[in-house]
């Protein structure tokens, strides 16, 4: 992981989630209080500023600083669990990502432990554990398969009930709705991904 | 509400907003708040909604040493709970007796 590489991977997230800000907002309007997509763009906004800096870090301090920002810039309900999310992969993972799979768990397993959720509420963590089980099983062709996995993995929000989070209070209105947590995921994964990529 | 309870013999702090200021909730505020609020005695923190929980909860965390033990995030509606604590907590009571009487009115 050179700092090029890095820089062009947080600019990457950064900008996506930014461009997807507004969709987030109204995904977040039908079962929340639709802060989901002004909340994520301010916190990526302040990723976003500080990526040249960040990107000189080592990869586990890169990722702290990251959560970090993000805990403090996101607010709402997402803030500690994505600044969480990075936080923890950044405790874990190995300056080259040779743990991916394993640093990625625990990070998962933090957010669980943060929000007090598991999979099935409809919530980020919907998405975030059948990515960590791909990625656990490994395999050539992560980066496209990841994706795929998270895409779908969001769409299976659609049906769900939410039993977690503001979505719910809503009781069966939460049903019909993509969860806005599982979407910035999916949108994370897919951008983390297709930097890899290219 | 809690003032006409108490007068100003607790000490209070309050927030609210996001880090943009607007409606939400943010670690930094918290942080600011619990430091108004602080005496030797502690800090009882109430929460409104889930996300003022959880991020109450990191604001804790990033306490010092010192400070982290002797501040705690309450189970309790925030009103009721509210009102409760300082009421227990003008009476001079310790951390521990705020936060369960804070409590008592939540399902366990």
């Amino acid at each position: 992981m050179t700092p090029a590489l890095l820089h062009r991977l947080i600019l990457a997230v950064a900008d996506d989630v930014i461009a997807h800000a507004d969709e987030l907002t109204e995904l977040d309007q039908a079962v929340g209080d639709g802060d989901h997509g002004i909340n994520m763009k301010r916190g990526f906004e302040a990723v976003r500023v500080d990526a040249g800096a960040t990107a000189e870090k080592p990869l586990p301090d890169a990722l702290k600083a990251i959560g970090t920002q993000l805990v403090m810039k996101v607010g709402g309900a997402s803030g500690p669990l994505y600044g969480t999310l990075f936080m923890a992969l950044g405790k874990e993972i190995a300056p080259d990502a040779s743990n991916l799979s394993a640093a990625f768990a625990s990070a998962v397993e933090a957010v669980k432990s943060r929000g007090k959720s598991q999979p099935g509420q409809k919530t980020m963590l919907d998405v975030l554990a059948p990515v960590q089980m791909a990625l656990g099983e490994g395999g050539t062709d992560l980066s496209v398969r990841l994706p795929i996995v998270a895409a779908s993995a969001a769409d299976a929000t659609i049906p769900m009930l939410a039993t977690r989070g503001r979505a719910s209070f809503l009781g069966e209105r939460s049903i019909g709705h993509m969860d806005p947590g599982a979407r910035s995921s999916a949108l994370i994964v897919a951008s983390v991904c297709r930097a890899l990529e290219g | 509400m809690v003032r006409q309870m108490v007068g100003d013999s607790v000490k209070l702090a309050y927030t609210g907003g996001d880090p943009g200021g607007g409606l939400g909730t943010g670690v930094a505020s918290i942080r600011e708040a619990i430091d108004r609020a602080w005496s030797e005695a502690g800090v009882a923190i109430l929460v409104d909604l889930g996300g003022a929980e959880t991020n109450s909860e990191m604001a804790v965390e990033m306490l010092d040493d010192e400070r982290r033990g002797r501040v705690v995030v309450c189970n309790a509606p925030i009103v009721e709970g509210a009102v409760m604590a300082a009421t227990e907590a003008s009476g001079g009571s310790p951390l521990e007796t705020v936060r369960r009487t804070a409590e008592e009115l939540s399902p366990q």
